[in-house]
């Protein structure tokens, strides 16, 4: 192997280090003995993010199996990022923890197997990058091993996971029946509209449509996510959806280019769906979690606008999208994990008073909300206005007009929480809650970040330099 | 560097410096002195603009600067002004500095009640000053989340209720918009590159199917923001509910964004949509008018009266766009400015009445102007220039749509306007009869004897707006110097575009 392709699966690479290197250490149990171990972690997957940020060039690896261009290298920080975030925000309640080595063992086996699939250049890989990012989560899912809903969670992912995973083979198998050949190049050569990779593309679309939790295959997700521990919630929040939605542009556009036609319908009505129907359901839900899980499929219908528009500015915006959605996402999560942590309280009505006692957790709530309902001056304004703008270079008018009134229903559920915590008065509120410090570097960032990112066009006009290729190749 | 980026600079460094600062005091300090500086500087920019234009420069719009802010999607940050825009920069100041000093009483929360009316004051000064849809939509919504808070932290009554209706309702309307300045965008990518500029869209043809559809978006949606029936219902529950600084706002700021909005966004860049269409909007004003007239007739309270009335009142602005003859265009912007600076100083005197006597209930009160001379004083002006009384500004920009409205000959026209007039009457009853109630007679409530006439920042506030309203209608030349280039280069706009079919 010559130094050059080691460069090129550099990420990937790491990430199995420091998995070996965890193994070696449980086996030794030296997290035990060691009190620092958090701040090990925390330091190890920080130099990881660092190294992600050297510049590579494109490359292909094992006969075109394996790929990797600027674009794939940008979305893999964006996870590595996200990933170190929510380690950060998770260091609290994996202190107390007794098997938090094997979180992490899990934690990165499931990242590993989504740099697998943003990598790859066959069908086959991405479908082994898919499993392999998906059943760790499962595992994780059930880390609470003495909670009855982690279990239950547990069962409902892996399940749900593994039908989904059955539709996408049956779907594959179709397309390897259409085009006699799995690999990326040979399929776009070849692929034609026709009604056989119609059902290809329809069974394939399902399946990551039940990763992504669209709208009408999303009815594990709020199960899943309330009976998840927080970090493990806020990974499959962001990094699962977020990983699936990169690959899903890719496949989309790259190798069903040729379907357009078909596939921008069958998208339109998924978004208007997911939107909708996420909006709704998360107008009565009491817990929080849960709420965020509507939340978060309903974000998934305005990401599938932007990619309806079926152009280099919808893959832009999709990406921005995502990565402000992180941003959004950790740190709501990262504050309802210091809650939970604290006192244990995930119902909304617990939250009552949150701005006298915990200014600083209720405000960053706050503003990660009002980024994901769009509000200037927060990121998610411009990411989700990007989306729509992007979304009507289809013509789809009538999309646009139902995201545009989906954008008026999510607003009512993030400001029911934000009047919660600071309108609402309560007899009891939550105790003032110790942060530790890798917690409130993460909510700082994620705050930063959602302050700042709309004002510096060079973020939005990277991800568009880098997206140039990947629209229709 | 530009100076109107100072107009954003000015607002953003004081809602910095509320933040930072600890003491009560020193943020109201910092308030009230960022806010007199920016009203200074929009004084300023006024005279600098008017001998720009005596010199004889010419261009729609002065002081232009653009900076480049996300370029794949021709996203420009782009300033510019003109009369009509400064007009409503030197209302939003004068509010602003009227409310901060209203609100000086403030114990509650006193850092977050100033950041908040400082942030929303720079949502509407980069509204103003903005030259790029985008730009002008992201500060639109600026606005919406600071009102929700204000209106549920600091509010009365039912509070949490007016504020969620309010901020879903605006919310719509800026969906609406926004569908609109996305479409145009769209619609001017057939001419070559696609633009977000206000000036480059105005000189692009656009067809008039396009144009139709964009009209309505655009009208309803910025006529969400001026109460436009029948999307209405949040003004009255909203100004209601809202403390005293944030109704001065509400009335005063915001539903001008919607006005400003109409006339500049709506009308000017789809005039044939609008000659075609506009007959819609009249319908509409006239039933904002009659209706919100009537309804203010029936109201006991106070400050859900001057909340319909300002309804009624916002109807005209809406009538004079729709009518689109120069007059009452002209007197569409006068009414703004009028309706701003009269309905501020309506909402601060009933708000300076409400700390005292703990009620709004006109019935409940009564005697005011023996015990309070001064609060009653600036309630009284406040009502007479609601009425329209000629030496105050109502008379004036209530005048001009009237003369502008009847140019347009037509049966339909005529009526619309037969109707504005007559509602002038129903405004007199509703006006007087709160007057009667609350401010002349005897004090009826033993209570009430123990009132405290207006303190020093009440007697300030009340004094600045006082003075606007007259200075409007006493010299309304003055304004119509400023306004009447910008008006009739919006008329032109409309009628050219007939021309050339």
């Amino acid at each position: 192997m010559s130094l050059e392709s080691i460069m090129y699966l550099r990420f990937e690479g790491i990430i199995a280090l420091i998995i070996f290197l965890l193994l070696v250490l449980k086996l030794n149990d030296a997290d035990d003995r060691v009190p620092q171990f958090m701040n090990g972690i925390n330091i190890l997957l920080l130099v990881n993010f660092l190294i992600g940020l050297f510049p590579m060039v494109d490359g292909t690896l094992f006969n075109n199996f394996f790929q990797t261009t600027e674009l794939i290298v940008l979305q893999k920080n964006i996870l590595n990022f996200g990933v170190l975030l929510i380690s950060f925000t998770s260091t609290t309640w994996l202190s107390g923890n007794k098997n938090r080595i094997e979180f992490y063992i899990l934690l990165l086996s499931s990242l590993l197997g989504a740099f697998v699939m943003l990598s790859s250049g066959h069908v086959l890989m991405l479908y082994l990058g898919l499993e392999m990012s998906t059943i760790p989560v499962a595992a994780l899912a059930n880390f609470n091993k003495t909670q009855r809903n982690s279990s239950e969670a547990a069962i409902k992912l892996i399940l749900s996971s593994a039908f989904s995973s059955g539709i996408l083979l049956f779907g594959i198998s179709l397309l390897y029946g259409a085009v006699g050949n799995l690999s990326f190049d040979h399929i776009i050569a070849v692929i034609q509209p026709n009604p056989l990779t119609l059902y290809a593309f329809t069974f394939i679309l399902a399946g990551f449509a039940f990763k992504m939790s669209i709208v009408p295959f999303h009815l594990w997700t709020a199960d899943v996510y309330e009976g998840s521990p927080v970090g493990v919630t806020n990974y499959l929040s962001v990094i699962s959806k977020g990983s699936v939605i990169f690959v899903f542009i890719s496949v989309l556009y790259v190798l069903f280019g040729a379907l357009k036609q078909a596939w921008l319908l069958e998208i339109t009505i998924l978004s208007v769906l997911s939107m909708t129907i996420g909006n709704l359901f998360a107008m009565r839900q009491q817990n929080v979690k849960r709420l965020l899980a509507f939340s978060s499929i309903s974000q998934v219908g305005f990401v599938l606008v932007g990619i309806a528009g079926a152009s280099q500015a919808g893959t832009t915006a999709s990406i921005y999208f995502v990565l402000i959605y992180l941003l959004s996402n950790i740190a709501s999560f990262g504050v309802i994990g210091a809650i939970s942590d604290a006192t244990g309280k995930e119902n909304l009505s617990s939250y009552k008073g949150l701005y006298k006692s915990n200014p600083f957790l209720a405000l960053v709530f706050a503003l990660s909300l009002f980024s994901l309902a769009g509000i200037p001056p927060t990121a998610g304004f411009f990411g989700k206005l990007f989306l729509l703008t992007s979304g009507m270079g289809s013509g789809l008018y009538i999309l646009l007009a139902i995201a545009a009134a989906n954008l008026v229903l999510s607003l009512y559920n993030y400001l029911r929480v934000v009047k919660t915590m600071f309108i609402d008065q309560a007899e009891e509120t939550i105790e003032p809650i110790q942060r530790n410090w890798p917690l409130t570097a993460a909510l700082i960032i994620c705050v930063i970040g959602l302050l700042i990112i709309g004002f510096i066009p060079s973020v939005y006009q990277y991800i568009d330099s880098l997206s140039f290729g990947i629209y229709l190749k | 560097m530009n100076i109107l980026s100072l107009l954003i600079l000015i607002p953003l460094v004081t809602a910095i410096g509320i933040l930072i600062s600890k003491k009560d005091q020193t943020i109201k300090l910092i308030a009230l002195l960022g806010s007199v500086t920016q009203l200074g500087v929009a004084i300023w920019t006024t005279l600098l603009y008017m001998s720009l234009r005596k010199a004889g420069a010419t261009g729609d719009m002065l002081f232009q600067s653009t900076i480049k802010w996300f370029s794949p999607l021709h996203i420009f940050f782009s300033t510019g002004v003109d009369g009509i825009s400064l007009t409503m920069i030197l209302l939003t100041a004068m509010v602003v500095v009227a409310g901060i000093l209203v609100s000086w009483k403030i114990v509650f929360q006193v850092k977050e009640f100033f950041f908040l009316i400082v942030f929303l004051s720079l949502g509407a000064f980069g509204f103003f000053i903005s030259t790029d849809l985008f730009m002008l939509f992201f500060f639109l919504e600026l606005a919406v989340i600071p009102k929700y808070l204000l209106i549920g932290i600091w509010g009365s009554g039912k509070k949490e209720y007016s504020a969620m209706k309010l901020a879903l309702m605006l919310m719509f309307g800026s969906a609406l918009v926004f569908l609109g300045i996305v479409g145009l965008y769209y619609a001017s990518a057939a001419f070559g590159v696609p633009t977000w500029n206000l000036q480059q869209l105005s000189h692009l043809k656009l067809p008039i199917e396009t144009q139709r559809v964009l009209y309505i978006l655009l009208f309803t949606g910025f006529g969400v923001f001026t109460a436009l029936f029948p999307f209405h219902t949040w003004a009255p529950d909203g100004h209601s509910s809202a403390p005293t600084a944030a109704s001065m706002f509400l009335a005063g700021i915001s539903m001008k964004l919607g006005g400003y909005g109409c006339l500049r966004v709506a009308t000017y860049l789809l005039p044939d949509a609008a000659r075609e269409l506009s007959w819609i909007f009249i319908i509409l004003a006239s039933i904002m008018i009659i209706y919100g007239a009537f309804a203010t007739m029936m109201q006991k309270d106070l400050k859900y009266m001057n909340a319909y009335s300002s309804v009624s009142h916002c109807g005209f602005v809406i009538l004079g766009i729709a009518m689109l003859t120069k007059a009452a265009i002209m007197g569409a912007v006068m009414q703004m400015v009028s309706h701003g600076i009269m309905t501020a100083l309506f909402f601060a005197a009933i708000g300076m009445i409400y700390d005292r006597a703990h009620t709004r209930q006109a019935d409940e009160l009564g005697g005011m102007l023996k015990q309070v001379p001064f609060i009653g004083t600036a309630f009284i002006i406040a009502g007479l220039t609601s009425l329209g009384l000629p030496g105050f500004s109502g008379f004036v920009s209530e005048m001009t749509i009237f003369v502008g409205a009847w140019e347009q000959t037509g049966i339909f026209y005529r009526v619309a306007t037969i109707l504005a007039c007559a509602s002038i009457v129903v405004t007199a009853v509703y006006i007087l009869r709160a007057i009667g109630l609350a401010i002349w007679g005897s004090i009826q409530n033993k209570e009430h004897l123990k009132f405290k006439d207006a303190s020093w920042s009440e007697r300030t506030a009340s004094i600045l707006l006082i003075a606007g309203v007259v200075f409007i209608g006493v010299f309304p030349f003055w304004l119509i110097q400023l306004i009447q280039n910008d008006s009739i280069t919006i008329f032109n706009k409309i009628y050219s575009a007939a021309f050339a079919i």
